[in-house]
Parts: C-alpha cells; sequence; structure tokens
C-alpha cells in the first residue's frame, strides 16, 4: 500500500507508471527476435509470425495467436508468400494490381470508419481501402520524385478523410484522394536533418517526428502548430515510436524503443529512460503504452489526475484525506475522526467519495481497489444525499473488469478503454473467445436484458456446439435443448440452419422440432428435402400461403402420383390445392377427385363443367357423365334431377329446330311459361305430365297466362276441367289484375266459404262480402268489411254493427 | 376525424391510427407523384381508414379502378396497385403492366398486396414475366377495420364459404393475426373462450403465435376482459330471419355496404344519392314491427333529434325521416306481414316437418330464389332437417322453376349444413329453444326487456350464448352446447405481473365478441342492448369476418356456373 507510488516516475508536472499486466504463458525459444509481431488494441490478441522472411520457400513459417497473456488461441502454418506486415483485421482480398506488383510496405489502421489497409507497392504507389468491410481499393496520385519505398509514413484521418503523410527524407507530402501536397513542419529547427521517423497518436489528432538528428517534433496532425521539440541526443533511428497519451493528459509524451532502451519524452522536453533487457513490442492505446516482452507484458501510462491526488505524497486532496480516514478507523484509531472532520469541514465529503470510487476504477490490483472503495463506502455512510449509483456500477464493472484481466482469459483492459469499447463489444469478444460461461454469467450479473444478453450468448454457444464433431446429434440436440431451452429470441431454426451447413441433417432435424414458430421450420426442410415434414409443419403453423409455397415446390419437385399421395395424407394442404385447382387447372381438380374416387364432387365437377360447354352435344355427354357419378355416388336424386335437366334440354332443342321457340336455357317453369304464350298447349301439357309438375303450380302458371293473354273463354274451360287444386279466390284475383271484373265475378261463388268475403272484396262487392260474413258470423271478417265501407255506406255500416252485436 | 370511434369504451380509433400511420408510412416509400389503381372491392374498406384527403397529402394524384387493358394516362412517377391477393387480379395487373411498358419507361410500378401478399400470387407475376417490373412489393396488414365505435370487420366476404364449403382456413389465420394486432395494441387479453372448430382454430393459432413472441411481453394494461370466439354455424338460424332492427330492416331492404346504402334517389328532397347512416339509431327498431303500429313516425324524429350529433346536421334527420316511411311502407304490405308469419312458424316449430304452402305459393310466384332459400333452409334448421319427402319436393320444385344448374347451390347449402336431411327422428331444435328462452312470447318492443325484441319473439342463439357466459355462465347450459357443433372451450394467457387489473367497484367488464363467419345487424342490435342494460355489467365489442344478413350470405354460397360462362 505504501508503495503504490513505488512505480511513479515524474515527468514533467504529472507522472508515469510502469506496471506488469502478465508474465507470458507462452514459452517462445527465441524471444520475439526475428518475429512479425502484431496486438490488437484494447487488450486484444497477439499474433506472431516467426522469421517471415525464410531461407527456403518450401519451409512454411507458422502463424501463432495468443490471448495477450500469452495462452495459444490457434496456430496455422502461413502458405502464401513472404509478409511484409502483420495486422488485425478480417479476411480479404486486395485484388490483381497488388498482386503484380510487389507488396513494400503496408499498415492497417482503425478509424471510425471500420480497419482500414494501406499499402505501399513495388511502383511506388499507395493503394489504400478506407473499410475493408465495404472494399473500395483507391489508389493515391503519384508521389513526385518517389524511388522504392518513402523513409517513413503514416495514415491519417482528418475532416472525415484518410490520408497518407510521407516523407522521402527531407521533404513531406501529404496525400489525398486527388492530390499530392507538399507541406512542412511549423517551427522544425533547420537543423533538424531528415525524418526518419513518424508516428500518428490513437485518436489521430497528433502527430510526433523524428529526425536523423534525433529531434523529436511534436504537434497536432493537421500540422498547423508545434507542441515541443526535443532533442534525445540519440542519433540511431528508434525501433518503434508511439504516443502515449490519455484521455484528459496533463503531460503526453512519446515512446521511443532501441534495442535496449526505452525513452518516455514528455512535451515538457522531461524524459524518464528504463534499460530493457529483451526484445520488446510497442502496443499504442487509447490511455497508455502495453510493452509486451518474451516473458512479460507492462502497461505504460500516465497516471490519472484523480490517482496522482489520492496517493501523491502529502496530498492533501479530499479522497487522500479519506482514504487515510478509513485506514484509521480500521486500527480503531480515533484519528480517522479527525480527518474526517477535516475533510466535512470544507464541505468536501461528497467530492472524496466520488474520487475513490473514480480511482478505484483506474487501478489495476484488486487490493487498491478494495481500499479504495471501502474508504468509499466508509465515507458514505456520512452522507445523506449521495446517490449510490457511481458506487455500485463502478462495484459492478470493477468485478467484470477483473475477471477478464485473469490470465487464463487475457483481456488487460483499462476502465477507460472498457467505456469506450461498451459492454456488448465485451461480451461479442468474450462469446468469440468461446468464454459462454463467464459470457453469461457476466449477462446475469449486470442484468442486461436477455435479448441483448444471453440468448445472444447462447445463439453463438448453440450453432458453435452444433459444429463439434465428436458428439452425437442424440447428445448435442440434448444439450441444447437443456440449456436454451425456450430463452427469448434464440432461434432454433437458425441453429438448425447451421447443422444442416455443417453437413449435420439429422441433427438439423433433431433441433427444428424445438423451434416454437412452425413457419421458420418450413423453409429449411424444404432445403434439406423433407418435404413431407415441411408440408405439416406449413399446415401447423395454419398460414395458407406457406402451404400452397410447400405444395408449389412439391408439385415441382415430385411425381404426379407421390405428389397426390402426400396430398391425401395432408387434408388442409389438399382442400387448397383444389381451390387451386378450380381457378387454375380444372383437368387437375378432376384426378384429385377420381383419385379419392369422390363421385359426388366429380358429378359437381362435370355439372359446372356442362355450363361452360356451348354445344349441346358435349353438353349431353358431360350431364350423362355427372348422372353416372351421381348414380356412383348414391345421390339417386342428383342423377334423377340431372337426367330431367337432359330430357328436357333434348326437349328444348326438338322444338326449337322445329317450330323456332327459343326455349334452351330456360328452366322447366320458364319452358312451360313460353310454349303456353306461344298457344302451344299440348306441348306444355305434355311437359306437365311428363316432368311430373305439381297441379298446383302448373295451374298457376297457366292461369296467369290465360289472364295475360286475354282468353277467357279457355280460362273458364280450364276452371272447369278439374276441381282447382289452387283455389278459385286466385281465378278472382288474377282476373281483377287485369281488371276484368265480368270474369272475375264468375269465379266468386265458386270460393270455399272462408274465402268468400275476401273474393267479394277483390271485385269490390260490399254488399256481398257483408252477406257472406254476416252468414258466417265472423267478427274479424265483420270487421274487416266495416274497415272497407266509407261514410256513404252508412246503411251497409249500421246492418253489420247489428249482426256484429246480435252475436253478442 | 373518426369520432364516432373514440366514444366507446375501448377507443378503436388507436386501430384506426395504427392502419392510417402504417398507409403513410407505406406511401412515403415510393416518393414522387403517384397514381393509386384500386381493386375495386377494396375502396369501401379503405374509406373508412383513409379518405382521399390523407392520400392526396401524400402525393397521390390520381386514382384508377383495376380493369384489363392498358392504363389511363396520368403524369406520374409512381403506379401502386393496392389489390387482394387473388390470382384473377394478378392477371390483370400483368395485361396493364405490359401495355404500358411500350409507351412510357420512367413510371416505376409498386403493389400493395392487402391484407397480406402471397406467394402464390407473386409466383403468377413471374409466370407472366412482369414480377421484375415492379420496385416495390409490400403487403399491407389490414385485417380489422373499424365500423363504428364497438364494431370492427374484415370484411373477409368469402369466409364462411371457404371455412365450411371448402376447407380453407385462410380467414381463420387472418383472424389470429387480427387479434394478435388487436391485442399488441390494447393489452393481452386474458380469458378466451370459444364454441365451434373454426374458433378452436382461431385460439390454437392465438396461443401458438402467443407462444412464438415470447420473450417480447406486452406491457399494455388490457383493455379487453374476455374474448368470445363463436363459429357462425353454432347459430345458422338467426341471419335467416328477417331482422326488425331499424339499422337491421335498412340492410335487408336496400344493403349497406361498408356503412353506406343506397336508397332511391326520388324519396329524397336533397339530391342525396347515398346516406351516411347513424349507428346510433338502434332502439328505433320496434316502431316497424307489423303488428304493433304504435309508433309514429312524428316520434321517430323526436328520437333522432335526441340524437346529438345529428343535430348538428339537420339533414340527417329528414334523411332519416324518409328512410323511416320508406321502410314502413315496406313493413306495414301484407307480403312482408306473410313471410314474417311463416319465419315466426318455424321458430316455434309450427309445422316445421311438412312441406309449407307459402313456400310453395312463393315457387309458384317465382318469387326471387334468394328468398325462398332462406326461408328453406330456416325450416330445415328448425326441425334438424327436412324429411326427404319434404327435401326432395323443395328441391325438384327449385331446379325445375329457377333452373337445374341450382343443383351446385343446393349441394352447397348442404354441404353447409343450411339444408339437410333429417336422419334421426328426434329433433334438437325444441330443446335448444326452450333451454336458451329462444322464443319470447312477451316480447316488449316499445321498451324491450330482452334481446328477443330485435327478431320481435325470437332472441338470436348467438347473442343468448353471449349472454349466458357472462351470467350465470357456460357451465349451466353444458347439455345445450352439447347438442351445437363444435367444441366449446375456455383458455387463460397469462399477464405479465403488475398488469392484473385493479377493477373500481361498479366497473363494467369489456367481451370482444367475434364471430366467425360473420354477423348480422340484428345481432349487433342484440348484443349493443345487453351493453346498456343497467343490471348486465358487461359491454361488449363485437368483431367479425363479415357484416352479412340473410340475402348476402346465401348469396356467397351459391354457385352460379351461368356467370362463369363469359
Amino acid at each position: 500500500m505504501t508503495f503504490i507510488t513505488a512505480n511513479w516516475n515524474p515527468l514533467g508536472e504529472a507522472f508515469y507508471r510502469k506496471s506488469e499486466l502478465y508474465e507470458m504463458c507462452w514459452n517462445l525459444r527465441d524471444g520475439l527476435r526475428d518475429c512479425l509481431v502484431a496486438a490488437a488494441p484494447y487488450g486484444g490478441p497477439i499474433a506472431l509470425l516467426r522469421e517471415p522472411v525464410r531461407r527456403s520457400p518450401s519451409s512454411r513459417p507458422q502463424l501463432e495467436i495468443y490471448s495477450a497473456s500469452g495462452v495459444s488461441i490457434a496456430s496455422f502454418p502461413w502458405k502464401s508468400g513472404p509478409v511484409v506486415h502483420l495486422g488485425w483485421t478480417r479476411h480479404f482480398s486486395m485484388g490483381q494490381e497488388v498482386v503484380q506488383s510487389q507488396v513494400l510496405e503496408a499498415k492497417v489502421f482503425h478509424s471510425p470508419y471500420g480497419t482500414g489497409v494501406a499499402i505501399v507497392t513495388g511502383s511506388s504507389r499507395f493503394i489504400m481501402a478506407t473499410n475493408i468491410d465495404d472494399l473500395k481499393l483507391r489508389r493515391l496520385p503519384e508521389v513526385p520524385g518517389l524511388q522504392g519505398k518513402p523513409s517513413c509514413w503514416v495514415v491519417l484521418n482528418q475532416d472525415r478523410q484518410t490520408k497518407v503523410l510521407l516523407s522521402t527524407g527531407s521533404e513531406l507530402y501529404i496525400l489525398d484522394n486527388t492530390s499530392c501536397t507538399a507541406v512542412s513542419l511549423p517551427g522544425l529547427a533547420p537543423q533538424g536533418g531528415s525524418i526518419v521517423h513518424m508516428s500518428v497518436s490513437f485518436s489521430y489528432k497528433y502527430l510526433a517526428v523524428l529526425t536523423d538528428s534525433g529531434h523529436l517534433w511534436t504537434g497536432p496532425s493537421h500540422l498547423q502548430d508545434k507542441m515541443s521539440e526535443v532533442d534525445t541526443k540519440k542519433l540511431t533511428p528508434p525501433k518503434q515510436m508511439v504516443w502515449c497519451r490519455r484521455p484528459k493528459s496533463q503531460q503526453p509524451s512519446v515512446v521511443l524503443m532501441w534495442d535496449r532502451l526505452l525513452m518516455v519524452v514528455g512535451v515538457c522536453q522531461d524524459t524518464i529512460q528504463f534499460p530493457t533487457e529483451d526484445q520488446c513490442v510497442l502496443v499504442g492505446e487509447m490511455d497508455g503504452v502495453r510493452i509486451i516482452s518474451s516473458t512479460n507484458q507492462e502497461l505504460l501510462q500516465e497516471v490519472p489526475l484523480v490517482c496522482q491526488e489520492i496517493f501523491k505524497i502529502a496530498s492533501m486532496a479530499p479522497g487522500a484525506l479519506l482514504l487515510e480516514a478509513h485506514r484509521e478507523y480500521e486500527k480503531s484509531s480515533q484519528k480517522a475522526d479527525e480527518y474526517l472532520r477535516e475533510i466535512k469541514e470544507q464541505s468536501m465529503l461528497g467530492e472524496a467519495v466520488s474520487q475513490c470510487i473514480e480511482a478505484a476504477g483506474h487501478e489495476y490490483d484488486p487490493n487498491t481497489q478494495k481500499s479504495l472503495m471501502r474508504a468509499a463506502s466508509f465515507g458514505k455512510c456520512f452522507l445523506t444525499d449521495f446517490s449510490p449509483g457511481q458506487f455500485v456500477t463502478t462495484c459492478r464493472e470493477l468485478r467484470v473488469l477483473n475477471s477478464v484481466r485473469e490470465s487464463s482469459v487475457g483481456l488487460p483492459l483499462t476502465h477507460t478503454q472498457f467505456k469506450q469499447m461498451t459492454l456488448q463489444v465485451l461480451i461479442d469478444r468474450l462469446v468469440y473467445r468461446q468464454f459462454y460461461p463467464l459470457a453469461i454469467e457476466m449477462c446475469r450479473y449486470l442484468k442486461i436484458p436477455d435479448y441483448q444478453g444471453v440468448s445472444r450468448v447462447l445463439k453463438h454457444w448453440a450453432s458453435c456446439k452444433v459444429q463439434q464433431k465428436d458428439l452425437s446429434d442424440e447428445a448435442i440436440a440434448r444439450a441444447m435443448c437443456a440449456k436454451v431451452g425456450d430463452s427469448p429470441g434464440v432461434s432454433y431454426s437458425d441453429i438448425a440452419a447451421k447443422a444442416y451447413e455443417c453437413g449435420r441433417t439429422e441433427l438439423a432435424i433433431k433441433l427444428l422440432d424445438f423451434e416454437a414458430r412452425s413457419g421458420e421450420q418450413v423453409p429449411l426442410l424444404l432445403k434439406m428435402k423433407r418435404s413431407q415434414l415441411a408440408l405439416s409443419k406449413a399446415v401447423e403453423s395454419g398460414d395458407t400461403d406457406l402451404v400452397y409455397t410447400v405444395v408449389t415446390y412439391l408439385k415441382n419437385e415430385m411425381n404426379r402420383g407421390d405428389f397426390f399421395m402426400t396430398l391425401r395424407n395432408q387434408p388442409v394442404a389438399l382442400s387448397l390445392y383444389r381451390q387451386f385447382c378450380k381457378l387454375q387447372e380444372q383437368e387437375t381438380l378432376k384426378d384429385l377427385y377420381n383419385q379419392d374416387d369422390d363421385h359426388k364432387e366429380l358429378a359437381n365437377y362435370y355439372v359446372t363443367a356442362s355450363y361452360r360447354e356451348k354445344r349441346l352435344e358435349s353438353r349431353l355427354s358431360l350431364l350423362q357423365s355427372a348422372v353416372d357419378e351421381y348414380n356412383k355416388a348414391k345421390n339417386e336424386f342428383s342423377a334423377k334431377a340431372t337426367e330431367e335437366e337432359m330430357r328436357l334440354l333434348r326437349f328444348q332443342r326438338k322444338l326449337d329446330d322445329e317450330k323456332g321457340a327459343g326455349l334452351l336455357e330456360l328452366s322447366l317453369q320458364a319452358t312451360m311459361e313460353a310454349l303456353l304464350a306461344l298457344g302451344l298447349y299440348k306441348q306444355a301439357e305434355q311437359l306437365y305430365r311428363d316432368f311430373r309438375v305439381p297441379d298446383k303450380r302448373y295451374w298457376w302458371l297457366k292461369l296467369k297466362s290465360l289472364a295475360e293473354k286475354e282468353e277467357w273463354d279457355e280460362l273458364e274451360k280450364f276452371s272447369k276441367s278439374k276441381k282447382s287444386p289452387i283455389g278459385y279466390l286466385a281465378f278472382v284475383e288474377v282476373c281483377m289484375k287485369s281488371n276484368n271484373k265480368y270474369e272475375a265475378k264468375k269465379y266468386v261463388s265458386k270460393v270455399t266459404p272462408e274465402q268468400r268475403v275476401k273474393a267479394h272484396l277483390a271485385i269490390s262487392d260490399l254488399d256481398g262480402a257483408a252477406d257472406a260474413a254476416i252468414e258466417r258470423k265472423n267478427d274479424s271478417e265483420i270487421a274487416t268489411v266495416l274497415s272497407r265501407c266509407s261514410a256513404a255506406d252508412r246503411l251497409l255500416i249500421e246492418r253489420l254493427n247489428r249482426a256484429s252485436t246480435a252475436k253478442k | 376525424m373518426a369520432a364516432h370511434l373514440s366514444y366507446g369504451r375501448v377507443n378503436l380509433n388507436i386501430l384506426r391510427e395504427a392502419a392510417r400511420k402504417e398507409l403513410r408510412e407505406f406511401l412515403d416509400k415510393c416518393a414522387g407523384s403517384k397514381a393509386i389503381v384500386w381493386d375495386e372491392y377494396l375502396t369501401g374498406p379503405f374509406g373508412l381508414i383513409a379518405q382521399y384527403s390523407l392520400l392526396k397529402e401524400h402525393e397521390v394524384e390520381k386514382m384508377f379502378t383495376l380493369k384489363s387493358g392498358k392504363l389511363p394516362s396520368a403524369d406520374v412517377k409512381n403506379i401502386i396497385f393496392f389489390v387482394r391477393p387473388r390470382l384473377e387480379l394478378m392477371d390483370i395487373i400483368a395485361e396493364n403492366v405490359f401495355s404500358e411498358d411500350k409507351m412510357h419507361s420512367s413510371r416505376d410500378f409498386h403493389i400493395l398486396f392487402v391484407p397480406r401478399r402471397s406467394m402464390l400470387c407473386e409466383q403468377r407475376l413471374k409466370e407472366q414475366g412482369v414480377l421484375a417490373s415492379f420496385v416495390n412489393i409490400d403487403e399491407y396488414i389490414l385485417d380489422l377495420i373499424p365500423y363504428d365505435g364497438d364494431l370492427l370487420s374484415m370484411e373477409y366476404e368469402s369466409a364462411f364459404r371457404e371455412c365450411y364449403l371448402e376447407n380453407d382456413q385462410t380467414s381463420l389465420y387472418h383472424t389470429a393475426k387480427g387479434l394478435m394486432t388487436l391485442q399488441a395494441l390494447y393489452g393481452t387479453i386474458p380469458q378466451i373462450y370459444g364454441k365451434g372448430d373454426c374458433a378452436r382454430h382461431v385460439a390454437n393459432m392465438m396461443l401458438r403465435m402467443k407462444r412464438e413472441f415470447a420473450g417480447s411481453q406486452n406491457q399494455i394494461l388490457p383493455v379487453f376482459d374476455t374474448l368470445l370466439l363463436l363459429d357462425r354455424n353454432i347459430d345458422l338460424l338467426t341471419p335467416l330471419a328477417t331482422q326488425l332492427t331499424y339499422e337491421g330492416l335498412i340492410d335487408e331492404i336496400y344493403g349497406i355496404t361498408n356503412g353506406y346504402v343506397k336508397l332511391p334517389p326520388e324519396k329524397f328532397a336533397q339530391k342525396k344519392q347515398g346516406a351516411a347512416l347513424s349507428k346510433k339509431a338502434k332502439i328505433i327498431s320496434a316502431a316497424f314491427e307489423e303488428r304493433h303500429n304504435a309508433k309514429t313516425v312524428g316520434e321517430i324524429k323526436q328520437f333522432v333529434s335526441q340524437l346529438p350529433h345529428m343535430q348538428a346536421a339537420r339533414s340527417s334527420l329528414a334523411n332519416h325521416t324518409s328512410i323511416a316511411e320508406l321502410i314502413k311502407d315496406i313493413t306495414t304490405s301484407e307480403a312482408f306481414f306473410e313471410n314474417l308469419t311463416v319465419e315466426q312458424e318455424f321458430m316455434t316449430g309450427v309445422d316445421t316437418d311438412k312441406v309449407n304452402t307459402y313456400i310453395e305459393d312463393c315457387i309458384a310466384q317465382k318469387d326471387p330464389l334468394i328468398k325462398i332459400l332462406r326461408l328453406m333452409c330456416m325450416q330445415s334448421v328448425c326441425n334438424n332437417g327436412l324429411k326427404q319427402k319434404v327435401f326432395e319436393y323443395y328441391k325438384r320444385e327449385i331446379l325445375q322453376t329457377y333452373g337445374y344448374e341450382h343443383i351446385l347451390t343446393l349441394n352447397n347449402l348442404e354441404k353447409a349444413s343450411l339444408l339437410k336431411l333429417q336422419t334421426s327422428s328426434r329433433n334438437n331444435y325444441p330443446t335448444i329453444r326452450k333451454t336458451l328462452k329462444l322464443w319470447m312470447e312477451d316480447a316488449n318492443e316499445q321498451n324491450p326487456n330482452d334481446i328477443s325484441y330485435v327478431y320481435s319473439g325470437y332472441a338470436p342463439l348467438s347473442v343468448r350464448l353471449t349472454q349466458v357466459l357472462a351470467r350465470p355462465g357456460w357451465r349451466s347450459i353444458e347439455e345445450v352446447l352439447k347438442l351445437l357443433p363444435g367444441p366449446h372451450f375456455e383458455e387463460r394467457q397469462q399477464l405479465p405481473a403488475g398488469l392484473h387489473k385493479k377493477r373500481q367497484q361498479g366497473e363494467n367488464r369489456t367481451t370482444l365478441v367475434f364471430f366467425l363467419g360473420g354477423v348480422s345487424y340484428a345481432e349487433i342490435a342484440a348484443l349493443r342492448f345487453l351493453s346498456q342494460m343497467e343490471d348486465s355489467g358487461m359491454e361488449y365489442i363485437i368483431a367479425t369476418t363479415k357484416l352479412l344478413n340473410g340475402t348476402t350470405w346465401i348469396k356467397s354460397l351459391m354457385d352460379r356456373p351461368e356467370s362463369q360462362i363469359s
């Protein structure tokens, strides 16, 4: 504890510290000598390629990937040609031109637009891709007078443009998309000499330039200003030169590395020198520099201001006092109270707690973190309105950070980096490294909603699990079901698709069974040629369009027989297909009914078809088929009715031919009506008898027809032909409809007693009606007659009233 | 704008606004001026969602009806087809696109499928070689359209036919989807009851869809307490009977489509062809019943004038008076009376097993076939099927009088159980009628105290079931439920903790009653009556696949091969 400042080195006003992150787990025989090394920022993994320039072309160097703590992650032989530069990107190709002309130098860079690559070709041209996920190669303009590769160059990111700053020794150029502009460094001393090394800061905001006379120039990267110029007094060019800054840096610096020396050069012109034993590699981070050697890894950084304030010897900052107070408190010393009082008198307790919490975030050692957090917690007790948010969050985040910093995981993230990178990305990185349990624990611990947290991890776990060749389908499916269960947002069909991609069809089918959304299962099942299963899943989903999709697919894939058989086992699909056929393929419809021996539907089909037919002969033959099918279906009525229809059609044609009657398409009733209208009574009679038309209907028809033609004699004859099945009131009414009162009267007497009043009223014979009503002694009839009387019928009214009262 | 949707217990304007928002989003996807080519069937339902002004705001400059041949010329950047996913429409679209390409080349084509896109249709466009001509193929999910403050309809015309004749359950899938949308806006409905095979199928799909969305918990406080799904085929009788409510009569006589009715123009002083109906006119109905001629036109006038939002429009008052007079002319006619008498005889079980002379006479007089079929079906339903002799007599009469082609229609009606042969000697209908009190002798039409007023004595079975469910519950009528087709069931949907409603004292519960296969205006009136009854404690919102009456319903089941000749 007391020695917390032991590794602090002053630089100007500020301090720099170099603390060990890991003892490397790897065992490198030859150290880092003759190796190409690339380490990804944000505590990322390290790629190592031994002896990139091989003596013999046949031997293949090994490309090894380690975690930041040196745990081997992967290793594979490098099969392509000699390697110029190693950087972290995704897989991609840079096209033909690059292949033809040799790559002299390359740089991988990261910007807000993604990861980019810039190279110098053998013809001294720069080619650049700003974002390899959206690969567009740009060939930059020619640099005047450049032969071979430039003495040094960097990629700059300014004003949303990616540019190259290069030096040919004496000259400095900026290359952008369209032009190559010569520039100069403001305020560089004339004796400076030619440029041998350049470095741009993590944020692309600052530039450091080293000349062959050992002068280090620093300034903003837009080259409008100068920050400082320091003489390093070293004439040999360094191996690496990297910016070391942090957000809100008090004292930014540039770190230069030679074979046995590490020099931190502050902008304030102060320097710190560290001797080094071993070959090292520097990795720039947003808040420091990682120094990787074959045995260990250290983090060099400017001590954050809040830590300086707390830990600086004899500091009187509130945080420092609080820490001291807590220390005394633990020793049960009353001094604790004194310290606390001092802070409280200045009303700085809130500030003190905040400082301790913030400092804890920046400390790498868990013991230091703990003592700071305890102090904060202690201070919090004396505050009434301090929001616990910051304290709780920091506690949680530190727990997460400490667990990923573990050597077995090997993510040496600082709190600042973690905040910048976000939790989502951290989870993704853990998932890619297959630390599933840790990732899930973390999601649960931080209470991330399932969709963004646990489910995402499980999804990745599942698609990785299905690739494990040594496990049986059964075992994987079981494990999957147990782990994934019905976690929201994990799609079993996606996992199944992955399994299928890996050639595990059976597993895919098993997994699809867990999928709740039947609709989702269908496309994959079709792809795997499990069409029957796909069909039943589609039916299950209730989505008829999906059923059609499968049916259409099956129709094209299968022979007709199999297709029909498949449909037969799926009534819903069959009905839908029938619907489709009704609209599109009438012939197929017939085949379907035939296959099912559905005689009734087949008969209906023929009937429908007959109406589309214009020629009578074909129509009759279709109807005959319908009759046969109705008979097979034991539908006697329909068979007979259809036979009748055929008989009628033949009759109509005969008469049309003989008399030009125009009967075709008319119903039986309409046919008889037409015949009567034409005076063809005999033929009408024939139909009446042949088709066993009920008397009532025929009598109505003939009655109306004769009245319409005003054939009154014929009507009278008809009325006497036999007893009317429709009674005689109908005769009265029909005659009256033709306004023939005279004829109507003839039938009044024949009307049944019950209807007599109505009949008399129909011919407006009030007296007759009154007589009938009185005779029948029927009150409601008397009332009906009364309601038809007008004031002029006074006598009649009296008579009716008398009859009515007499009855009572 | 759509104030009539928000006065009720459930603000259906939310649904309408959601639909409008989606429409706007689609229109904005097609930048620049547009012309819409309409599938004519859609214009009615769309009119309830968005007027022309909304379309105009989004640069819709022209509108055409989808017709084969060449598209009318219009100087616009985009041509958008608004169509139902039907194959025959795809052929017309293909024709349009083909004849278009030669003339202009700069117009962009889009398709908006309503209510859902279909693989079959896209396949068809591909076969026709025009699929690639479309910049944008999208779907506009318009399942449930708000018709009134308590009424939703999908206006899916062929739903009943597809479900019961063709075993095609597309409409039920859309129903389930529509109910999911509704739940997304109004909260998960905790209780689901249902009766019938289709109801079971819809409930199954809903529960499945809910499982599929597991994880995305709906955090809306449920507006509906209960969903009741009813198959139309558990109550085939009700729509067959002539509706005797005001709105029902207007529908029976003139036909209401999408909230509009076309009335004979000569009867109206103003040059108005159609009059938007106010759904408020619920209770006047009784006035038009033949036997009690108590209410005068004057009283109707008074009633109408009480409706506050009508006072604003004085012409509306005049319209309703004219309509009432028109209807009165018909309802007081002898023909109307005779028909009604026969209907009521059937419903009370008088002589249902004999050939009915009135039906016979109507056939002899060649009355409209649909009228005959309605009566016949009614007799069959009330008698649990017709005796073979009666059945075949009717059928022969129809075939001989109206033509043999109607054998297909008769087959269809048989398949839908609207007509059937009596197989067992036992007739269930009287049992059902008595247990559920479907016939009320002393129906009071002036001051109704029971739902039976809507059919002047007959209480709609469907609504009775709804009423019993609310109180005392279906357990009391298990036996009757078993006599009706299909299963009855109850399901519960878990609500996230904290969404359980804390009911105020005396606060009504809300039930969504969904009629699968259609509902009549009289049934709606009956449910509204129940909502208004002071002691019912229940408010009903009504949803359906289609608003129908006996005529439109039977029509949808007819096969008319002659129309296919052309």
